[in-house]
Formats: structure tokens, sequence, C-alpha cells
């Protein structure tokens, strides 16, 4: 990939890498700001969905990506964001304070969950961390006088400053946070923190030898990203205005988990690029679904084959294309086909077609293979 | 009293399950250092193949668990070639998620194929029961127990005195000195896989007769990991034990304490076991060196 040559100390520390990226991503924001007068009412939701999960993208891309510890129990945190938002605005607490508290909350929960983590390694911290939301997800069912256990939550619309927001506002306000947790998250990473972050990353015991209090450091990151869930999870409950135990399940901190993969571990652009493929995943669905079964009957008749055939063909199309377990068929072979062919997730796609151009004439592919390890065991650390 | 030793006796005969979906886990881990999340929904494909050998087909019980043995040694290999070979040497949280989406992959391909409606095989132990004072055991709870002891007692042995299970361990120690050593490190990845899913395929088919076979047989395998780590995910007869101690420890919270809590018993154990003792109960501790 291309060499990025910085020549003096400040250059790492700058919020963008150019002036040149500080001006797309103005307008970026900007089309972003524009973006309610000119879509219509859906997409302008999916859209709120998308800002929601880039937030829980960040969160990930913090606590794997960037401090290397592995989660699959984040919607645990998400769970107790939105349940602390319904809970605060039954007591009719204003959004903009239960907003901070369930944020503060869920990351002092983080900080909790992280205690564990300290003595826990990569197979290890994930299986504690899907015990935790196991665990999570039984008390919110069962902790009925708070969470009226099975039949769910309802949420009044979100309002401001004695304003009701409509889809409009809410909008506005999603996006609102969703940029202050990105800020948030490139000055947590350009600080010593996120250095320390990677180092604990790459090598725990050199980290350590490096004088860096290891185990403040993962607490810290399992907080932060905790809170930056919680943040997502008020947004969550609020889009959703109704909240029940069991959308909180392992699929979904799976889905989390798989916002990262696809779209690159490596940068926070990653997360967002992982949150938009994530989110049009589902609308993309129920086209094929409706289409499909059309287009291949179509086709066989096109081409000639007999009847028979077709029909038993058909059959087998349409019985795929209305299971159930179509949506979770395609998780999982997306999951897997990202990390074969795409191991550096769009992300690291989008790097590669930049610096193809960048560098045309000699632009080599290998140059931005993943890398592999056949020495290194995980299990002695 | 008696109440108690039978609950303790159910718990020791859905641990076993428990130890044999872990056992499939510590035989991949131990082999290749990965860690198979779909190690339940292997154990599924086998319980459902095993009905359509045994009860769709109409073969004998013995003829019928032996072809489905069979074809998922195969389809334990074959899943190896696809999905794991190619991502060797990645880090090991790629490596999971994408035993992960294998996992979803076969849990769905399970339902088109099979539907969700609960399905049922009949065996030579069904309905039989044993006597012994008050007690009243099914002999399907034994058959699992007889069956999981044998199954370890086996393994043990290959992976102690056989050419080829030692040469497993040294791959597991060190793929590349294994490599130079002349062991063919990645025919060995293809037989682990494929003794894991023979293990997974004999877990499901002995459950088969005591819970329904449906397409959530596979959540099974995530009760498994607490079992798993309790032994400390590296050793045989540790996943056995932790397998039993998870399974007394559910039956026993199911009977004894209020509702709810025999879901979620094993994940407090889990944590538990892991504050105080990281490694497992059974495992090593060695720091890597940089």
């Amino acid at each position: 990939m291309s060499a990025h040559v910085r020549t003096s100390y400040a250059q790492s520390e700058q919020l963008f890498p150019s002036k040149n990226a500080a001006f797309w991503y103005a307008v970026l924001v900007a089309a972003l700001i524009a973006a309610p007068y000119v879509l219509e009412s859906y997409y302008l939701s999916q859209l709120v969905f998308v800002l929601i999960y880039a937030i829980v993208g960040i969160a990930m891309n913090v606590l794997s990506g960037q401090a290397g510890q592995v989660s699959i129990g984040h919607a645990a945190f998400m769970a107790i964001g939105a349940y602390s938002a319904a809970v605060a605005e039954k007591y009719g607490l204003p959004l903009p304070v239960y907003l901070v508290l369930a944020g503060g909350f869920t990351g002092l929960i983080g900080y909790l969950v992280g205690l564990p983590a300290l003595r826990l390694h990569g197979i290890y911290l994930a299986i504690a961390t899907l015990a935790f939301a196991f665990i999570v997800e039984e008390i919110v069912t069962r902790w009925e006088s708070v969470t009226n256990g099975n039949e769910g939550l309802m949420l009044g619309a979100p309002s401001l400053f004695g304003l009701k927001l409509g889809a409009q506002g809410f909008y506005y306000l999603c996006l609102g946070v969703t940029v202050v947790v990105i800020l948030a998250a490139i000055n947590i990473l350009r600080s010593p923190t996120g250095r320390a972050f990677l180092a604990i990353r790459d090598s725990e015991t050199a980290a350590r030898s490096m004088g860096i209090d290891t185990a403040r450091y993962k607490t810290r990151a399992f907080a932060i990203s905790a809170a930056f869930t919680g943040l997502a999870g008020v947004l969550y409950a609020h889009k959703l205005s109704f909240i029940s135990p069991e959308m909180f399940s392992l699929s979904m901190s799976i889905e989390f988990v798989m916002i990262i993969i696809i779209g690159g571990v490596l940068s926070l652009r990653g997360a967002v690029f992982g949150a938009i493929f994530m989110i049009m995943v589902d609308p993309i669905l129920i086209v094929v679904k409706d289409k499909v079964p059309q287009l291949t009957l179509a086709a066989m008749q096109g081409i000639g084959l007999s009847d028979q055939l077709t029909d038993a063909i058909q059959a087998g199309v349409v019985r795929v294309a209305g299971a159930p377990g179509l949506k979770s068929l395609i998780f999982g072979l997306i999951i897997i086909l990202f990390i074969i062919f795409e191991p550096m997730g769009l992300d690291g796609r989008w790097a590669r077609v930049k610096s193809y151009f960048r560098q045309f004439p000699l632009y080599r592919p290998t140059s931005a293979r993943a890398q592999r390890m056949f020495l290194k065991s995980e299990r002695n650390r | 009293m008696l109440d108690f030793v039978q609950q303790v006796i159910g718990g020791i005969a859905l641990g076993c399950v428990y130890g044999l979906i872990a056992l499939g886990f510590v035989l991949i881990y131990k082999a290749t250092e990965v860690v198979n999340f779909a190690q339940g929904e292997i154990m599924m494909l086998g319980a459902f193949l095993s009905f359509t050998f045994i009860a769709t087909l109409g073969l004998n019980y013995w003829f019928g668990f032996l072809l489905c043995v069979v074809s998922m040694a195969v389809l334990g290999a074959a899943m190896e070639r696809l999905v794991v070979r190619p991502i060797l040497g990645y880090p090991q949280f790629s490596i999971v998620m994408a035993t992960i989406g294998l996992g979803l992959v076969i849990r769905s391909l399970v339902g088109i194929i099979w539907g969700t409606d609960d399905l049922r095989i009949e065996t030579p132990f069904t309905g039989g029961v044993i006597q012994l004072g008050g007690l009243v055991l099914s002999q399907d709870s034994l058959s699992i127990i007889v069956a999981t002891a044998l199954l370890c007692a086996v393994l043990y042995a290959f992976f102690r005195f056989t050419k080829i299970g030692i040469a497993m361990q040294a791959t597991s120690q060190n793929m590349l000195a294994a490599y130079y050593m002349g062991i063919p490190v990645k025919r060995m990845f293809s037989l682990i896989w494929s003794l894991s899913a023979i293990v997974a395929c004999c877990a499901g088919v002995l459950l088969a007769p005591i819970t329904f076979i449906h397409a959530n047989l596979g959540f099974l395998g995530i009760k498994a990991f607490p079992a798993a780590v309790l032994g400390g995910f590296g050793s045989i007869p540790g996943a056995l034990a932790g397998g039993i101690t998870i399974g007394i420890v559910e039956s026993l919270s199911g009977f004894y304490l209020p509702e709810g809590f025999k879901d979620v018993a094993a994940y407090i154990v889990l944590l538990a076991v892991l504050l105080w003792r990281p490694q497992g109960l059974f495992g090593s501790n060695a720091l890597k060196k940089v």
C-alpha cells in the first residue's frame, strides 16, 4: 500500500491526514445535513439505522481493531443502553440527560466486564463476553418490575428541550451523536491511550515491558467501547420505539462483529462502510426474494429446459427463497467469503483501489496481501 | 436425597453430551488452534443425517449410525478444506468468525432441507428403563454415559500412543516445526476435523432420542463452551470433566433454584471459574516470549 511518509511528529497528531481529506469530510457532512430535504422518508429511516450501526461499528473497532480485545457479546451493551433509556424516560428525565447517563452507565458496566478481561486472552475472552451477553439477556427477561420481561417496553417520541423530534429531527440527533462519537474515537486513538491500545494489540507482553499498564488500558478500551454502544442503544430504542429482550440476542452480537469484518478492522472508516453494507442487506434480500423465482423461471424457459425439470428446479428455488433461515444463510456466506477473499474488508479494497490509481503503472497486487503467521501460537501468551 | 441423586445422574447424562461436544472443540483446538464455533451445528447435522438414514430410509440403527459417522467424517474434512484451510495463519479472531459463519450456513441449510419440525428416531434403547433401588434410569441416558466413556478412552489412547496422535500434538505446538519434521500438516488438519465431526456426530445421534431433533439443537454447542473452558480447552479428560460439571450444575439449578437460573447457570459458573483460574481448571498457563 502507498506509504504515508510522515516528516514530523505533528503530522501524527493531525485530526485529518491532509487538507484535501478535511475538505471532502466537510462535503460529506454537508451532504448528510442536506439529506432529509432530498431523501424520501424510507431512505432517511435506513440512514438512521446506518448511523446507529456506524456508532456500534466504531465501538467495535476501538475494542477489537485498535485494542485487540475480542467481544462477541456487544448486544448486551446495546441492551443496557436501550433499557436505561426506556427506564429513564419513564421517570421523565430529559433526553440529553439520559443520553449521557445511559452512555456513562453502559461504560461503567463495560469497565466491570473489562476486569475479568484483564486475565483473559483471545478465545477465553470471546467466550467470557458471550457468557456475559447471555446473562444480561436473561436478566432483562426476568427482571420484570423494571424491564417488563418478554412483553417489552414502549418508548415515547424523543423530545429535545421541550420540542418533539420528528423523523427529521431524530435523524439530526443521530447524525450529531455519530459525528461526536467519531471525533471522540479519533481523538482517543491519537492520544497516548490510543497508542497504548495499538501496543497491546500487537503484543501484550511487549507493551508491558515498555511500561504500559495493560490492565488499565484494557479496561479503558472496554469502557469506551461499551459507552459508545450504550449511546447507540439509546438511539436504537428510540428509533424502534419498542424494545424487548429477544432483540438483543447472539445474532445481534454477531451482526456487530460482521460490521467490522466486512468494513475492515484497521480503520474507523471501515466501521462506517461495514454499517452501510449491513443495513443494505435486508432491503436487497427482500428484492431478491421477490424477483429471483421469476428470473430463474424466465431463464429456464429461455434456454428451453423440459417442463418437468423446470418445475422441479423452480420448486427448489421457491423453497430456498422463501425459507425463514435465508437471512442467516446469506450472513454466514458473507462472513466466510469476506474473510477468505477480502480479509482487509471494504476499507482495504478502497485503499487498494486508491493506491492503484495513485501509482498507476507501478501498482502490484502483492503489496497489499494480508499477512499470515504460522509460527505464533496464541495459546502461550 | 433420592431426588438429588436422580438429578445428579440426569445431569451426568446431559453433561456427557456437553462433554462430547466440548471434546470436538478440544480436538480441533489442540491440533490446529482453531476454535470451532460450528461444533454444535455439526452435531445437529449428524442428528439430522441419522434421522434420514434410520427413520426415513428405515436402515438398522447400528448400520445407520455407522453410515452417519462415515458421512460426517467426509463432511468434516470438506469443511476444513473449504473454509478453514484458506484462512490458516490469519488472526484467530478471523478464524473464529469464519466458523461462526459456517455454523449459520449449516443451521439454515438444515432448516431448508429438513424443515423446522421436531423429528424423532427410534433406538434400541428407547423407552427402556433400569430400576436401581428407588432410582429410575432410562437406557437412553445410560447409553450416552457409556458411549462417552468409551470414546474418551479411545481418543485419549489415540493422542497418547499412536504416531498420528503425537504428530497432531506436534502440529498444534508449532506448525512450521512440525512441517520441517516431515509431518503432513495439511493432512493432519483434515484428519482432525474429520475426527471432531465424528465425535460431534456421535453426540448428536446419542442425544436424538432424549431431545427432539430440531434446527435449534445447534445452540447446545454454545452451552458446551463453558464445559470446554472449564476443562482448560486443551485437555481431553478436562473437556469431559467440564461437561459433566456443567451438566450437573444445570440439572441441580433447574431443580432447586427459581426459574431462569437453569439457562444461565453454566455461564455464571464459567465466569466464576475464569475469574478464579483464567486458564481453566485443567489448563496450563505459560507466558509467551516476545
